[in-house]
């Protein structure tokens, strides 16, 4: 364990965390949940066996850890490196170069002059689509060694990586490449005889900063709509997970992007990530984090030249499992929309409200399902859940369940580290949670669910907005009329019905309240990347107005 | 005097592999077993023996297309999974560039080198453009003034069928079809009698590329059988046509006649060219030759009525007539050649008739007027002065190298000259005026405008005419709109925290 680098990490109050979760359809991963599930039967770890395992060797090899400006990879100004861990031992994985401001600097230049003098916005929408293509098609060439990389920087089960993840990334790009060609600006009418022209323009230099929890998607969700778009950037990995976007970022110029359109610094949050925020040279900024960190982000662009800022911060989603519910399945997407991801997905369903006609049942079958829950190393096949991202995050969610069983919430399950090296988990549940109690208020960021009680709609609506959050929502009923209602009362970005985290391209996600605002994937996402330019000319005689 | 370049260049025309009906994923014969011949039109003779189809081979291709409409995967995957076959279909055209390109030109007699520069690759933009719209189909949801839910979903029209024109057999076999394919409809496709090689290609490779049997259904064969056994068939719901405006109005009488499908019709033209004065001469004698002499002038967007401002007039036409001397007409194979021959007798004959009638009412022949050659059916670029605006020629869709001068004064008289037709497909305007350009552009009833350029067509720009050019648009995202029918959902909801 590299104790300065931990003790960096410990004192960073910027670094990037929390996001969501993606898969190819919830239907796909629901199957393999299930599968998951039986077999867990035989294939579950128990604490002991898992301390004896010696960690799987990873099929991948670390090829790149510099950072990437203007096409080429470099070393940092200053020289420093510093170390990415393992999440399943600690141990390091590799050194990578630390930017800092000066980095910053540079890779904005390059940033800036690929934006203003080309070839990038100039060449044709088709153009930039075919490469955008190319990308994709070379990210599912190299899918497994991707995905590898991906659960050995990360600790993400495997077959998440390399059957929904990594080929989600490949997917998203093939969306934004359909946008690049169709991107219109309307021309809208006039009160007085004005011919009225809106011009969708590239923004520019962009920055852009993406957490650790799914450091390809997030990848996929910043640089795709600003690239589809026109933009150059500089993206700033969490210092966690730096690894995945060098080999992609490797592969987009191999696609053909030109040097210069995108450059990413690995680094921390208050030194490479401030830099960006605050640099008077980017014209604007996205940002997927901590709501904490949001606002630091929001103060720079502030502080610095006004660029404008989107924010995908944190949440404390509610699930609301109904009366009507069939309760097998409503446990089983419960589990899931908590316990994906290592519980590490900012729209996790982390506030199950269960109606008290079917509450104890529910609990009961939800502890089944959380101790048949396979905790292991990410690498083996069938494995669920895998560690924590590092030993923060580890202490963090072991501080909220000592705080829920403090506060009176009664631990159903789980409640203590799994194994004794690494920073795993075990998938714990809090029954009896009341909503003034830190588990049911704040982001806990892990395998904790805790199960809420309910009785009429009424009040089930009033509790889920009562956050500072307004992430998600799923909704679990059979009843149109509830499903609508809710529907319309909960304020939150998305809200699932009978489903949760269906992550398609082109949906929309993004918050309300202190969640953030702004909007990723979809139409929408293309407006963060966009300057609109109204031109207005005088007519002559017009025809028709 | 237009150079010619006569006889059959020396190279070796493609091998024809497909020459059947394509239905429900097979090559089969006509239930007649009757073919037809395809001419090339360098020669007229014989390219080779096409299967006709009819009335009963469009009842079995329609119901193939009902069966994958219908039950088929086609409309049941997701837009994603549709995009990902258009965008191999596009690869397979780029690979197969060639030979697509072969075909076109021996069918239609259009110039290889501008087939495979042009058409073959705006052929597989067109598939790719689609491919990347076929995610982004998009509903909405609605404000109601009560408390109410609502929103619209945008589906499959179903079967669609495709009359295609020769002019342009792969560009608009793609840029329909890529459309109809990309929202999830199946289809019947008839190319032109004269040109059906193209599509047949274009099916196999849509095989290839993993769309699904019965989805695309390509019936070669005539009109007045083939075409309008689609136009009035119960079980198509809907019909997209380009070709002539007195066919369009037959298809779309069928159409009415049948089962009220929905209608869309790319249909002729006569377009104005306008040339102010302020013009760079040379630049607008350069459009206005594209306008009309490019594709041999078989394009119903061609700017057949050239007004040129009385300022210029007369040294454009001495620039005109200068032009006419470095145009090379002959075989469309020689990489030299400009204008290849018209695409059959009829056509050729048709042109030349109004050659005579131009002469007849009494316009000044300035160049070319004549055949060119014994054989095959190539024309020389042919321009018109002191044409008036009721002569035939400055009315009629003339369909061949024959440009018509016209002189006016003010912007209001090329206004009102330009509006003065039935047809409204496109306009051209050379001015660098600000002022000009704007009014023109508003003034003029047409559906396109290009401005100090022509031709310039771009699978993101949609295509279509107003009045008697007909109606609903190709290309763009636009295009999908005739293939989609809008559905409107309503629920009512209770204590919505906002309306």
């Amino acid at each position: 364990m590299n104790m300065s680098a931990a003790a960096r990490r410990i004192a960073s109050s910027i670094s990037c965390r929390s996001i969501s979760s993606v898969l190819r359809s919830s239907s796909s991963f629901m199957l393999r949940g299930r599968i998951a599930g039986v077999s867990s039967g035989i294939q579950r770890l128990s604490t002991a066996a898992a301390a004896l395992e010696e960690p799987i060797t990873p099929p991948v090899q670390v090829n790149y850890t510099k950072l990437l400006i203007n096409g080429q990879f470099v070393d940092s100004a200053s020289g420093k490196t510093f170390s990415t861990l393992d999440p399943r031992t600690g141990e390091v994985i590799a050194h990578v170069a630390e930017g800092d401001a000066e980095d910053v600097d540079r890779a904005v230049a390059a940033a800036r002059k690929a934006f203003d003098e080309g070839p990038w916005p100039k060449m044709s929408a088709y153009e930039r689509s075919r490469i955008l293509y190319r990308f994709a098609d070379l990210i599912e060439k190299h899918n497994d060694e991707i995905a590898a990389l991906e659960t050995w920087d990360n600790g993400k089960p495997y077959e998440q990586a390399a059957f929904g993840e990594i080929p989600m990334v490949a997917r998203l790009f093939r969306y934004y490449a359909g946008w690049a060609d169709k991107i219109h600006g309307l021309i809208v009418p006039a009160d007085t005889p004005h011919h009225v022209q809106v011009l969708h323009e590239p923004i520019g230099v962009v920055g852009q900063i993406i957490p650790w929890n799914f450091p390809l998607l997030m990848f996929a969700w910043k640089v795709g709509p600003a690239l589809a778009c026109g933009n150059s950037i500089v993206l700033k990995t969490a210092e966690q997970t730096p690894l995945s976007a060098l080999v992609v970022a490797k592969l987009l110029h191999e696609a053909g992007l030109p040097d210069g359109v995108l450059n990413v610094v690995s680094g921390y949050g208050p030194t490479a990530g401030a830099a960006i925020a605050s640099h008077v040279d980017v014209d604007k900024l996205a940002f997927t984090g901590s709501t904490s960190t949001g606002k630091i982000v929001q103060e720079m662009a502030a502080r610095s030249n006004l660029k404008p800022v989107t924010l995908e911060l944190g949440g404390k989603s509610p699930m609301i499992i109904m009366d009507d519910a069939d309760i097998d399945k409503a446990v089983e997407l419960a589990h899931f929309a908590l316990f994906f991801n290592q519980g590490q997905c900012c729209c996790a369903g982390s506030r199950t409200f269960v109606h008290e006609r079917i509450y104890d049942e529910f609990v009961e079958k939800a502890k089944a399902r959380a101790l048949k829950r396979v905790v292991g190393d990410p690498f083996k096949k069938g494995v669920e859940q895998g560690p924590q991202i590092d030993e923060e995050q580890f202490n963090k969610i072991l501080h909220f369940i000592k705080s829920g069983v403090e506060g009176g919430a009664t631990l159903v399950a789980g409640g203590e580290r799994h194994g004794d090296r690494g920073y795993f988990i075990k998938p714990t549940i809090f029954a009896d949670v009341k909503d003034g109690m830190e588990i049911a208020k704040h982001e806990i960021f892990g395998p904790v669910q805790s199960i809420l009680k309910f009785s009429d709609l009424k009040e089930v609506i009033k509790r889920s907005n009562a956050s500072q959050y307004g992430l998600a929502a799923g909704v679990f009923t059979q009843n149109l009329d509830t499903a609508n209602t809710l529907m319309r009362a909960l304020r939150v970005g998305t809200i699932w019905i009978n489903s949760f985290d269906i992550f398609d391209a082109a949906i929309p996600f993004g918050g309300y309240k202190m969640s953030g605002y702004g909007r990723e994937k979809g139409i929408d996402s293309l407006k963060n990347y966009l300057q609109i330019k109204s031109v207005v000319t005088h007519l002559k005689d017009p025809a028709w107005l | 005097m237009a150079t010619e370049s006569n006889g059959v260049s020396k190279l070796k025309t493609p091998e024809i592999k497909f020459t059947k009906l394509f239905i429900n994923g097979q090559f089969i014969d006509s239930v007649s077993g009757k073919k037809f011949e395809t001419i090339d039109p360098r020669t007229g003779e014989v390219a080779t023996q096409v299967a006709e189809g009819d009335k009963e081979d469009v009842d079995i291709a329609v119901k193939a297309s009902r069966e994958a409409f219908d039950h088929g995967k086609w409309p049941r995957m997701s837009g994603f999974e549709r995009g990902r076959i258009l965008f191999k279909l596009a690869d397979l055209i780029d690979q197969h560039g060639e030979e697509l390109a072969m075909l076109d030109s021996i069918d239609a007699g259009k110039l290889l080198h501008i087939t495979r520069a042009f058409d073959i690759p705006f052929a597989a933009n067109c598939f790719r453009y689609y491919a990347g719209a076929a995610d982004k189909i998009h509903g909405e949801t609605l404000k109601c003034t009560g408390e109410f839910q609502a929103y619209t979903l945008k589906e499959p029209v179903g079967v669609v069928g495709h009359i295609i024109p020769w002019n342009f057999p792969t560009v608009l076999f793609a840029a329909k079809v890529a459309a109809a394919l990309a929202s999830g409809c199946t289809m019947v496709v008839k190319p032109a009698e004269q040109s059906p090689l193209s599509a047949l290609y274009l099916a196999h490779l849509a095989k290839e590329a993993g769309i699904p049997d019965g989805v695309i259904n390509v019936i070669t064969g005539y009109g007045p059988t083939a075409g309008a056994a689609i136009a009035s068939h119960m079980h198509v719901d809907a019909v997209s046509f380009t070709g002539s405006t007195d066919v369009g109005k037959l298809v779309m009488g069928a159409a009415a006649a049948s089962n009220l499908k929905i209608v869309s019709l790319e249909l002729g033209g006569k377009n104005p060219l306008i040339i102010f004065s302020d013009a760079d001469i040379d630049m607008a004698v350069q459009t206005a030759w594209q306008a009309v002499f490019f594709n041999q002038g078989e394009m119903c967007f061609a700017g057949s009525r050239v007004y040129v401002q009385e300022g210029i007039y007369d040294e454009f036409m001495k620039k005109a007539i200068e032009n006419a001397k470095n145009w090379v007409v002959g075989d469309p194979f020689d990489p030299n050649v400009h204008q290849g021959p018209q695409v059959n007798k009829e056509q050729f004959d048709k042109v030349l008739r109004y050659i005579e009638s131009g002469k007849r009412e009494g316009a000044t022949l300035l160049t070319g007027g004549k055949a060119i050659g014994e054989k095959g059916y190539y024309i020389e670029p042919t321009i018109f002065t002191d044409v008036k605006e009721d002569m035939l020629i400055a009315k009629d869709e003339i369909f061949g190298p024959v440009m018509s001068i016209m002189k006016f004064q003010t912007i209001e008289e090329a206004i009102e000259k330009a509006n003065n037709t039935r047809y409204g497909l496109a306009a051209g305007i050379v001015t660098n005026d600000l002022n000009i350009a704007n009014r023109v552009t508003r003034s003029v009833r047409a559906g396109t405008i290009w401005i100090n350029c022509y031709l310039i067509t771009d699978i993101n720009i949609p295509f279509g005419g107003y009045k008697m050019s007909g109606f609903g648009k190709d290309s763009g995202l636009q295009g999908m709109e005739k293939y989609l029918k809008v559905k409107s959902v309503i629920t009512p909801i209770q204590n919505s925290p906002w309306l």
